[in-house]
């Protein structure tokens, strides 16, 4: 099940309703704990869609508390789309912090990485999505690499919650296609 | 006794130690009469410090405004005597703002006491900032976000770490020395704890061994350069890293004075030293960023 969680909504609803932008650490901790409450009143371990499209500024406090920090606490599957430029700086310096990386999703419908992600991985999760799924073989295949090799990106990617795996599969996130690099 | 401060004509971080040096010499409840008759021009900085030292002080100090009407209504743009009647005694009517005139105040002298206070700083800017910022200093849409998500980190630390509330300004002037180019400046003010005392409340934090050193240059350095907090938890610190980062790429300049230190980030257009210590002490922090007008060919 998909879950759209529309940021400046929840920012308006948890902290004030003339709030447009994503600052300051208490505003940043209202709204992850919101998200927490949205996505724990949902069963199992689902996948939320945070959408920034009418969030103006994001700063980094902001960032530390909704993204990176809501990666840590909430055990469920999360994609990122609606970013900006800056927004993505001020995420990007913050999943730095803890070693974290997350998927966004483009303006075209396309997806990427963002954060801390080593070219293996990278290269192993953009197979995944170009062929829609991925086992160890198919991608020790594509990477030229041994199964074990291709076994072991894969369930790292699946452990940090860049894939879905069942079973011996691997599946992107959602439906979203890979970006062009 | 009433102890006389003249306030220089020229009001900026570098000749406010000018005011500093006198006032340490006093105890926090002599009386005090800031003389600023003579003073024709004053940063944001020399405003909001003017400000903190009133914060500082015990017993309530008196102002005498510049005598020279252009000066005078010009402060009173800045939101400067708004700020001011509540803590000064100030001599004489209190200037009143007069219409009028291209103003460059991208944003009165604001109070910044609580996180509210960051969330109006930040939706004020927004609505003004963007477009002066393109048109005359050529600063694009992405590095004025950027720019506001400066201001908003700086106000932040006012209200998490001074333990009292600050100022903010911002403006736009002309820096004539070496650069020659107009300038976008912030500057944020407290007269709180300071960086030295704030990295000293860091939970666990052992006292220094002997023979190292530990002063508010060491304490400065450890927040500004290694990004250090008070605070333990790993995503902490990361506005001022996100300033210098800012800073950096834009050629901005990043002063903050604490204590008896002044830290800087010193861009190539300009000449100051990294690190000035055994300055007259001052509480609290003084912030001071400058980012230069994007030269016509750079922009391209």
């Amino acid at each position: 099940m998909i879950h759209h969680i529309d940021l400046s909504s929840v920012l308006r609803r948890s902290v004030c309703e003339l709030y447009s932008n994503l600052v300051t650490r208490p505003t940043g901790v209202a709204v992850r704990s919101e998200i927490e409450q949205l996505v724990a009143d949902r069963p199992g371990r689902t996948l939320t869609i945070i959408d920034f499209t009418h969030v103006g500024l994001l700063d980094y406090s902001c960032a530390d508390e909704v993204v990176a920090k809501l990666l840590l606490k909430v055990d469920g599957y999360f994609v990122f789309r609606g970013l900006h430029e800056a927004h993505i700086d001020a995420i990007e310096a913050t999943l730095a912090r803890y070693d974290l990386a997350l998927v966004v999703e483009q303006h075209d419908g396309s997806a990427r990485l963002v954060g801390t992600v080593d070219a293996a991985q990278r290269d192993a999760w953009a197979t995944v999505h170009r062929l829609g799924q991925g086992d160890a073989v198919t991608l020790a295949a594509s990477l030229g690499t041994g199964a074990d090799d291709a076994k072991r990106l894969l369930d790292t990617l699946s452990s940090r919650r860049l894939l879905v795996q069942v079973g011996l599969v691997y599946l992107p996130i959602g439906s979203l296609r890979p970006s062009v690099a | 006794m009433t102890h006389v401060i003249a306030v220089p004509p020229s009001l900026d971080d570098a000749s406010f130690e000018q005011v500093l040096g006198p006032l340490a010499t006093l105890a926090p409840d002599d009386r005090v009469l800031l003389d600023a008759r003579h003073t024709r021009w004053a940063s944001p900085y020399g405003l909001v410090g003017l400000l903190t030292i009133a914060q500082s002080r015990g017993t309530r100090p008196s102002l005498i405004p510049p005598e020279a009407d252009e000066t005078a209504s010009y402060w009173a743009r800045t939101g400067f005597f708004q700020q001011a009647e509540s803590l000064f005694e100030i001599t004489g009517p209190v200037p009143r703002l007069r219409g009028g005139g291209e103003s460059n105040v991208l944003l009165e002298i604001t109070p910044v006491v609580q996180s509210g206070d960051v969330h109006s700083v930040v939706e004020r800017i927004q609505q003004r900032a963007q477009k002066i910022l393109s048109s005359e200093l050529n600063i694009d849409a992405q590095a004025s976000i950027r720019f506001v998500m400066t201001l908003s980190e700086v106000c932040q630390n006012v209200v998490e770490h001074a333990g009292r509330g600050g100022w903010v300004a911002v403006q736009t002037y002309r820096w004539q020395k070496r650069l020659g180019r107009r300038v976008v400046q912030i500057a944020v003010a407290d007269a709180g704890i300071g960086f030295r005392r704030s990295l000293e409340s860091l939970p666990g934090r052992l006292a220094p061994a002997p023979g190292d050193r530990w002063d508010d240059g060491t304490a400065l350095e450890e927040a500004v350069i290694r990004g250090v907090s008070r605070f333990r938890d790993r995503g902490r610190g990361q506005g001022l890293a996100g300033a210098r980062n800012f800073l950096g790429k834009w050629s901005g300049k990043l002063s903050i004075r604490s204590g008896t230190a002044r830290i800087a980030i010193v861009p190539a257009w300009d000449e100051d030293a990294p690190l000035l210590e055994d300055l007259a002490p001052f509480p609290g922090a003084q912030v001071q960023i400058t980012i230069p007008e994007r030269a016509a060919a750079a922009a391209a």
